[in-house]
């Protein structure tokens, strides 16, 4: 069976993801994972510049840097062991049945790749462990693993706030309409209210496709409300947010080749950078 | 791809830069050396450097290993500069980086599981012992002057690092390299400079095709050089990569880095550099200042050109004392002198194979011989060691007419002699039986060796049976290629 997997570490948006994964997991009726990942590399490397090499160097150097390793992989280890207890916990608070705990060496998004398989839907912080001190908004992995996994992922802002209502930013695409019926399908969101909002030129041809995706839902048995605003793509979907307040943002997440992105930016992208809300990104 | 890009580029940016400016220091030195060894301009070897370090940086398969002009590369061209002159050695370079991209798309990096744990080490030491032995010619028939100014630079560059603060911040090759020039120069003293061995870089390096007649004669000249020059430079570089791989606890592409080499090469060739491979030593100074990525690499060559055009005048005042103090600090790093300490606690084999490959390497000046010696003793002795697993055992039936020969364990060429002398050919029998059910035949030797037995035994009047000879000769993997079924690992071991 798939599952909810979580991505665990020590930033400030580790309890909230914990939350919205356990929400996740209760409303989808599916197991739960936590997953924490070590990542040799992200430690900082300890330098001597005196530039010499004596008497076996070589063998000392590799002992030297063994035991800084290991002392850092037991710290790390134990930390990360004692982390994905507290989400066990505080998942097991929200009613989840015995979440699983995994924990893995190497690099996140290896790791991921590999748990694709089995992943329904992936939940993760906006900021990881290294990103949170700086001035990003966005963690300096999020977007590859945007990009690698095909799943649906969800993006956990700081604070945890139950979903009580969802935008859906279609705008005619394949990648959106495929959402729509995943959405359709899914029983992530049920009983939650969903505003259909497409940005553009009101015309024939958006109202039809606007009209074709709001059947799809209202059949499904969503409270639909459909619109289409004319305006910038974020502006406006954050004007709508805002006036309707509404608490998680579903869109289809980088349509568009990555050569395009570099040309005209990702809407994705500038997404995860201005919003405070959660962010479900369907693949 | 985006992902890898920043991991082997930008993951620990100021650790990298400065990781290069340490290895730059250090390789200008070595640099210089290296060229004097090899016969030529000191600016052949510069040039050298700044180009491998800086293509490899891009092309490499191991982030974090630096490459440049080597001692090992440059003993092998000593006679091929002498005879021949600059111009054929740019070609053989060329040459050189084409056989070793060939290499790299025939995946011989995958080669490197033949070359055992002894012969890398007898490859490092001997690699120390002829980079140490090259400095000689500056140390002899000279005034005692070079011997205090050798003496006090050694004394610089292991002292200055226990120095409060400062002593691991700055580089001490490069303070002892400074203080040397400065008494030199101070002094008046008549030493040798770097300035007396050949001209230095004045400007950045340009392209230039050698001027050599593209004629079959030329390549015929140049083509035994630059085979030697490919085979060592992966070896060195095939070695090294495992080196950096174990102590940065990461894995490495050796493919790539073969065919890396060889794009560097040629592009030396094509800017007026020698030829060059990985280096042991700088790749541990490297790894030791903070160096892990292609970005350190890349700031290594950078740095090195910089500061041999703009400081071109002042590294001719550098006297060979100097120089001479660093490498032999640089043979001392690559010495493996835990290898020392093991030949008493590691088995006779080993230490032969270890050996035999350092006084091969030091005998003829090429490390391929070496290796290529040590590589072939080490099967011997495996080949040795596995043909002990045979045993024939056999029981003679209650009338004494019917012997019953068992056979257990590998028969090929090295344990055939084993096998027939096992079988008592003088014993009066009616019938024989030859059990060989829980035996592996390897080859053709071992087969051959069966047929004489059975051959020997008929003649005197014995009926022969030969029990269990197709399990036995599933074995002889080349023909019937077990090796390669799923199954393979049950057959060889099932019965």
């Amino acid at each position: 069976m798939t599952k909810v997997i979580a991505c665990i570490d020590g930033s400030a948006s580790a309890p909230a993801v914990c939350d919205y994964a356990a929400w996740a997991a209760v409303s989808l009726k599916a197991p739960l994972m936590f997953v924490h990942v070590l990542d040799q590399r992200q430690y900082p490397v300890a330098a001597d510049l005196s530039g010499t090499i004596g008497l076996g160097s070589r063998e000392h150097l590799l002992d030297e840097l063994a035991s800084l390793d290991e002392q850092r992989g037991k710290l790390a280890l134990e930390q990360g062991r004692i982390m994905l207890a507290a989400a066990k916990d505080r998942a097991m608070m929200r009613d989840v049945d015995a979440p699983e705990c995994k924990q893995r060496h190497g690099d996140l998004l290896d790791c991921l790749q590999e748990l694709e398989g089995e992943t329904r839907l992936l939940v993760i912080g906006r900021q990881g462990e290294s990103s949170s001190g700086l001035n990003q908004h966005v963690g300096s992995q999020l977007e590859n693993v945007i990009r690698i996994m095909h799943r649906p992922i969800l993006v956990a802002p700081v604070d945890f706030q139950t979903p009580e209502s969802a935008m859906l930013a279609f705008d005619g695409s394949a990648t959106t309409r495929k959402g729509v019926e995943m959405l359709a399908t899914s029983p992530l969101l049920k009983g939650l209210p969903i505003h259909l909002v497409m940005v553009g030129q009101e015309s024939h041809e958006s109202s039809a496709q606007l009209g074709w995706a709001k059947d799809i839902l209202v059949n499904a048995g969503y409270v639909v409300f459909a619109e289409v605003r004319n305006g910038e793509i974020e502006p406006t979907l954050h004007g709508y947010q805002k006036e309707h307040g509404i608490d998680l943002l579903v869109m289809g997440a980088y349509g568009h080749s990555r050569i395009r992105q570099l040309l005209v930016g990702s809407t994705t992208t500038s997404m995860l950078r201005t919003t405070t809300s959660p962010l479900l990104l369907l693949r | 791809m985006l992902h890898s890009l920043r991991q082997t580029w930008f993951s620990n940016i100021r650790g990298d830069i400065l990781a290069g400016i340490v290895v730059a220091l250090a390789l200008i030195p070595e640099a210089i050396a290296f060229s004097i060894i090899a016969g030529v301009d000191p600016r052949v070897g510069l040039y050298a450097s700044f180009c491998i370090a800086v293509v490899i940086a891009f092309v490499g398969g191991r982030p974090g290993m630096i490459s440049a002009a080597t001692g090992a590369m440059a003993l092998l061209m000593v006679t091929l500069v002498r005879e021949h002159g600059l111009q054929y050695l740019l070609a053989a370079t060329l040459l050189c980086g084409v056989l070793q991209i060939g290499a790299g798309y025939l995946r011989l990096g995958s080669l490197m599981r033949f070359v055992s744990r002894s012969v890398v080490t007898g490859f490092v030491n001997a690699l120390a012992i002829l980079i140490f032995m090259a400095q000689l010619p500056e140390l002899t028939n000279v005034t005692w002057h070079v011997y205090a100014m050798t003496a006090a630079g050694l004394g610089i560059i292991y002292l200055f690092p226990y120095v409060p603060k400062i002593g691991k911040v700055i580089p001490s090759p490069l303070v002892c390299i400074l203080t040397l020039t400065a008494v030199a120069i101070y002094l008046g003293l008549d030493i040798r400079t770097v300035g007396d061995m050949g001209d230095l870089p004045d400007t950045l390096p340009i392209f230039l095709w050698p001027e050599v007649p593209l004629t079959f004669e030329t390549l015929a000249i140049i083509f035994p050089y630059s085979a030697a020059l490919a085979v060592v430079g992966l070896l060195e570089s095939m070695m090294t990569a495992t080196i950096v791989d174990d102590l940065t606890d990461t894995g490495s592409d050796k493919n790539r880095e073969c065919k890396g080499q060889g794009v560097a090469n040629i592009a030396s060739g094509l800017l007026g550099g020698m030829a060059g491979c990985a280096m042991i030593g700088q790749s541990i100074i490297n790894v030791k200042s903070g160096g892990r990525t292609r970005l350190s690499s890349l700031a290594a060559g950078v740095f090195l050109l910089l500061m041999v055009v703009f400081l071109g005048e002042w590294l001719s005042q550098i006297p060979m004392a100097a120089l001479v103090a660093v490498m032999i600090m640089v043979a001392i790093g690559t010495f493996s002198w835990d290898s020392l300490r093991n030949l008493k606690r590691h088995p006779l084999s080993t230490n032969i194979v270890m050996v035999v490959t350092v006084v091969v390497v030091v005998a003829t000046h090429n490390l391929a011989y070496g290796v290529l010696a040590g590589v072939l003793l080490a099967a011997m002795f495996f080949a040795n060691k596995v043909g002990h697993y045979m045993e024939i055992e056999s029981s003679l039936d209650e009338a004494g007419e019917h012997r019953t020969y068992k056979v257990t364990g590998q028969v090929f060429f090295s344990s055939a002699d084993k096998f027939v002398a096992a079988f008592d050919f003088k014993e009066a029998l009616s019938k024989a039986t030859i059990d060989l059910s829980r035996a592996h035949f390897w080859d053709i030797t071992a087969v051959a060796a069966l047929d004489k037995i059975v051959v020997k035994l008929r003649r005197e009047g014995t009926e022969v049976e030969v029990l269990g000879l197709n399990q036995a000769s599933a074995t002889i993997v080349d023909r019937f290629g077990v090796h390669d079924k799923p199954d393979a690992i049950d057959q060889l071991m099932g019965h």
